[in-house]
């Protein structure tokens, strides 16, 4: 197997993980028109989760996810009370600040308790190795269970009553409280469930690197690349968008120094924004 | 008019910066507390703090039969070189600091010695290795460590011993300390022999390694260097070992000095690393305590080991006491002198500065040892390995499982 083969094969792995990070903050743009900035803390959270649970209870890292989910929900939900629900309705700049402005806070927080010290969780699963390249069991996993919560976020989307109620909140929030949907019960619902869906992707993450408490910086902002190719406020489209980004990078590094990489992901950022601002796979929304 | 005398005197002892009360000697300086060189930056800061107090303790520093106090002004820089740049002016300007230490970080010594230099304020460095800014024609900048074509040095050194035909991959942190200190080992290695099969650099923030590992795999390197700050550092090896990099020898920067990196488990087995400081050589010191002494003293106030760079904070304030009490004065100028002259040898090592006008302050005499990790009685130790005179510990090559 070549060198530029492997690298596509890990980029798309590793980008299955960017797609659901993405996820989560697309759905709350989608259904509230709010750009939530602490996506990035609620990333970071997923990460502590899996580390506390995995080192302080003994839990297997795998075994976190429902917990980190439920968790990730609960703080979604006290976030949307305290910094967006009064946001709600007023123009984006407010929402952005205001969650801003808690991400500071959080990770200020943060700091204070942990210092921006690196952990680790070790995570023990088999890898697969074609000739020279190895390719980790845990970036297998990690991207076996992004598959797996996007085709959940699907069909609950698609396929239940609350999800349709999120769904019709998105489209039209006027005519959804007409026919008798509690409309800011649906937009906290679908603001904790976007949080959740960053928390996971977090803990995910931690099981492919060590991180730090700054690590969620970096995965807020391919969270934008990767929203801006899918599509704004597409969560199917963000996997799609999640892959393409790792492609994207598996095919860049062989062929030119990595620091490279986030130059030309940025330009091409802006690229899509100004050709086509509805993304490169944009569905419409429903 | 009383009233008047009162606000007057009110005023006074509001704006009068410590620095006037004439027992006390200010030394200012900005730390990390936030930011990405929060961990080593702090580590830093707990030794110059234990000397500090140590000092206090004793009495303060005693020049001409009086005794100074010493207080230290400092400031979060949240590693950022503007916030330095703000923060060393005020240091100066608002809080009067008769000396200063430097920042953590290469980068960030760049930006205060600007500074410092301007208003002529002599400033101790022991987190900025990068020989540059030792050659703009500074005269009160002093470098108590091992500039950065010292770090690897050991490493291509051991590993000529091992393997003169080693083929090397370098991947390295895009800033002024990592690549000075692959500059400089790029042109060892190649003195050695190496063949230098890959030579790139990578954004500060990158945090997955994966495509540059497999590109350093298809290179066909069985020795790895490069890494920069403790977390690209720390992910590199981890990465390097899920992806069984087939390497037979792997040196990073920074990151595998620090405890924390026995976290890694296996990924931390074999890596080695260029170490200002480790406990286990031993030298004797002139002046200060012994290694034993100071690790001991450490251990006891913060209840963690002490490590490379809180040994080198710890000896910014040992380096500019000994030149206060070489100067018998507080003088800037005499202290500076003092400096200049100073050639000893402390539980850190040998310390001396250069004296000629293009290298003013770089630092000539020190050492750094070569530190690897290693499997004892079951669990991850540091041992020293490299110059052999050194070593608490034989070479482990080539590294398992990598």
């Amino acid at each position: 197997m070549s060198g530029i083969v492997a690298s596509i094969i890990d980029g798309l792995l590793v980008g299955s993980v960017y797609g659901l990070a993405a996820m989560g903050l697309t759905l709350i743009w989608g259904v509230m028109d709010v750009v939530n900035l602490t996506h990035g803390s609620m990333i970071v959270a997923g990460m502590f989760g899996l580390f506390l649970l995995t080192a302080g209870l003994n839990l297997p890292p795998y075994a976190a996810l429902p917990i980190v989910l439920a968790g990730g929900f609960l703080a979604g939900l006290a976030l949307y009370w305290i910094a967006v629900h009064r946001m709600i309705g007023r123009p984006p700049l407010m929402s952005l600040l205001s969650t801003f402005s808690i991400n500071f806070v959080l990770i200020g927080l943060g700091t204070a308790v942990w210092g921006t010290v690196l952990f680790n969780v070790p995570v023990s699963v088999p890898g697969f190795t074609f000739g020279r390249y190895t390719f980790p069991g845990t970036h297998i996993v990690a991207a076996v269970l992004t598959a797996l919560l996007a085709l959940l976020l699907y069909f609950f989307l698609y396929r239940t009553r609350l999800g349709k109620a999120i769904r019709a909140v998105a489209g039209n929030r006027g005519a959804a409280e007409l026919v008798g949907i509690p409309t800011t019960r649906v937009l906290s619902f679908a603001f904790a469930l976007g949080a959740s869906l960053a928390c996971v992707s977090g803990m995910l993450i931690a099981t492919l690197f060590p991180f730090t408490l700054l690590s969620g910086d970096v995965y807020q902002l391919k969270s934008f690349i990767v929203i801006v190719l899918g599509g704004l406020g597409n969560p199917t489209g963000a996997l799609v968008g999640g892959l393409a980004l790792g492609l994207l990078e598996g095919l860049l590094t062989p062929f030119m120094p990595v620091s490279w990489t986030a130059v030309i992901e940025f330009a091409l950022f802006v690229v899509v924004l100004i050709a086509c601002p509805t993304g490169i796979f944009a569905l419409r929304r429903s | 008019m009383k009233r008047l005398g009162l606000a007057a005197t009110a005023a006074v002892l509001l704006v009068a910066p410590a620095a006037f009360a004439e027992d006390n000697i200010v030394v200012g300086m900005t730390l990390s507390q936030t930011g990405s060189l929060n961990v080593d930056s702090l580590a830093q800061q707990r030794g110059a703090d234990m000397w500090r107090d140590q000092v206090n303790a004793a009495g303060g520093i005693k020049v001409g039969g009086k005794s100074y106090t010493v207080k230290f002004v400092t400031y979060d820089d949240q590693s950022q070189g503007s916030r330095v740049q703000q923060l060393y002016t005020r240091l100066i300007v608002q809080d009067h600091a008769q000396f200063l230490f430097g920042p953590y970080s290469s980068g960030l010594v760049a930006t205060a010695a600007v500074i410092s230099e301007q208003y002529g304020k002599l400033m101790v460095i022991t987190g900025g290795a990068e020989p540059k800014t030792y050659e703009l024609g500074n005269k009160y900048l002093f470098q108590a460590i091992t500039p950065a074509d010292g770090y690897l040095k050991g490493a291509v050194d051991a590993l000529h011993s091992k393997d003169p035909h080693a083929k090397v991959a370098f991947v390295y942190s895009d800033d002024p300390f990592s690549k000075a200190v692959i500059e400089a080992a790029e042109g060892q290695s190649k003195e050695a022999g190496f063949e230098v099969v890959m030579n790139e650099s990578y954004g500060p923030s990158t945090t997955d390694f994966g495509p540059v590992i497999n590109k350093v795999i298809s290179s066909g390197a069985d020795a790895f260097m490069g890494g920069g700050h403790y977390p690209d550092s720390a992910t590199l090896a981890r990465q390097l070992y899920d992806q069984k990099a087939n390497l037979k020898w792997e040196s990073l920067l920074v990151a595998p000095g620090d405890s924390k990196f026995a976290t890694l488990g296996p990924a931390a087995l074999g890596v080695s690393t260029g170490s200002q400081w480790e406990l286990s050589v031993k030298f004797t010191p002139q002046f200060g305590p012994s290694g034993a002494e100071f690790a001991k003293a450490f251990k006891d106030k913060y209840n963690i080991d002490a490590d490379y760079h809180s040994a080198s904070g710890y000896t910014a304030g040992m380096v500019l006491q000994h030149a206060i009490e070489q100067a018998a004065s507080v003088d800037p100028e005499k202290v500076t002198a003092a400096l200049n002259k100073m050639d000893v040898t402390t539980f850190f090592g040998h310390i001396k500065f250069a004296t000629d006008p293009g290298h003013h302050g770089l630092q000539v005499a020190h050492d750094m040892v070569l530190a690897q990790w290693q499997m004892k009685d079951g669990n991850l130790v540091r041992n020293v390995v490299w110059p052999k005179a050194a070593a608490s510990a034989d070479l482990l090559f080539p590294i398992p499982s990598h």
